[in-house]
């Protein structure tokens, strides 16, 4: 009787603490959502709002934009090869080698030219925001901006919104336009497509409305790579495998390069269904 | 000699961006800087079933515009198109203009053929001749039941 007794209440207490897990995370989820949301009002408050710095601005514009341009040159050379070589093969059973430019030129401007250079730039700058906010909080910077009644989301934050939002449209066009080079290197140059085909069918097809999309696109990854990997890093302490300390810095990094890739993509799809 | 600091590169970043952008714009979106010194002209269509706005317009082969805008004339019900033809083309006033297809399931295009009259049609004026889009259901529906009989 008391053997029962004693094994009924052990199985109670294995399942409170099993609602008690959900519970704990779901609410732990919805906080660290919630912190995201006002921390995104604030930062976009201090974006807006006057006293204007010029010189952090142009400070970030740097280390986001002007070093990514390698990268970015890269990959948008490599893709548009990839994609001059693909469509070149696919279209030559159709006898339809003169849309290859157009091909190429709508695949890069719609959708692979802002999602590739959002990706880029989230390796590249976002991972280094994160970590850099995360190691001022843990080192306590932060802390001692509001001791000293200075605005963290103006000081620190504002001018990597800014910064982002400004260098992401202006590196995609830089992949679009490289892309296009080496779809036309490897389309024209290799595999001898007609020359005046593949501009004349790109010219004509490629309508404002792509690249308004293309414009669009690129302006919201780089509001949400600013958005997610800043939170990320000025949360830190507050986070589940966080802390203060050096490994919470690395792990928070990493979760933050993971969101903002996947939510790169997510948001890809929804503004596309919107814009078409 | 200067110095090269963060601000240059900065500079030569955006330069690039903004110059790439540009180049994506008005070379391949079509968006022009400047008004363009092109005139109108309008034509009536019965049908013109599969022409889109911005297709081309073609003398002899060469395009020498594009169609602007499509409307409805809701008095006939008659298609009316607007079209930008390059200032140095003269068109007379007996010109056709005819709907074709580039190859069998390529884009409809706005043909015209000049005419042999002295007068040219002004800006803003009218094509009378017409020949509508040649659709292609239509004739296979006709040369079955004529059979038929």
């Amino acid at each position: 009787m008391s053997l029962n007794k004693i094994n009924l209440n052990f199985l109670t207490e294995r399942i409170l603490n099993f609602f008690e897990k959900i519970g704990d995370l779901f609410i732990y989820y919805l906080e660290q959502g919630g912190r995201m949301v006002i921390f995104l009002l604030y930062s976009l408050y201090a974006s807006i709002r006057p006293p204007y710095k010029i010189a952090p601005v142009i400070k970030q514009i740097f280390v986001i934009g002007a070093l990514s341009i390698f990268v970015i040159v890269f990959t948008g050379l490599f893709s548009g090869m990839v994609l001059g070589l693909q469509g070149h093969n696919t279209l030559k059973k159709f006898g339809a080698e003169g849309l290859l430019g157009s091909a190429v030129a709508l695949s890069l401007i719609r959708e692979l030219g802002p999602v590739l250079t959002a990706l880029m730039v989230t390796g590249r700058a976002g991972s280094a925001i994160c970590a850099e906010i995360g190691i001022m909080r843990n080192s306590e910077q932060i802390d001692a901006l509001e001791c000293m009644a200075i605005d963290p989301y103006k000081f620190i934050i504002a001018p990597k919104f800014i910064a982002a939002i400004i260098s992401l449209p202006l590196l995609t066009a830089i992949f679009d336009v490289v892309g296009i080079l080496g779809g036309y290197l490897v389309g024209v140059g290799l595999l001898g497509t007609n020359e005046g085909a593949f501009f004349n069918t790109m010219i004509s097809d490629v309508k404002f409305a792509d690249i308004y999309m293309g414009l669009v696109k690129s302006v919201f990854f780089g509001l949400i790579i600013a958005w997610i990997c800043s939170s990320m890093g000025y949360f830190v302490h507050m986070a589940r495998n966080g802390g203060f300390g050096a490994e919470g810095v690395s792990r928070v990094t990493t979760n933050a390069v993971v969101l903002s890739s996947v939510s790169v993509l997510v948001f890809d799809y929804f503004i596309t269904s919107m814009l078409i | 000699m200067k110095r090269i600091n963060i601000e240059v590169i900065v500079g030569v970043f955006l330069v690039v961006g903004l110059t790439a952008l540009a180049y994506l714009s008005v070379k391949l979106g079509g968006v022009s800087l400047f008004g363009t010194d092109e005139y109108k002209v309008n034509a009536r269509f019965a049908n013109i079933s599969g022409l889109t706005e911005n297709a081309t317009v073609e003398i002899a082969g060469v395009v020498v515009g594009k169609v602007s805008r499509i409307n409805i004339d809701t008095d006939e019900y008659e298609a009316v198109v607007e079209m930008l033809i390059k200032p140095d083309i003269k068109l007379q006033d007996d010109t056709i203009a005819s709907i074709r297809t580039q190859g069998i399931i390529g884009d409809k295009y706005v043909k015209l053929t000049p005419g042999a009259s002295e007068d040219i049609i002004k800006p803003g004026g009218e094509i009378m001749e017409t020949e509508s889009s040649l659709v292609l259901e239509e004739l296979v529906s006709k040369y079955m039941f004529e059979n038929k009989k």
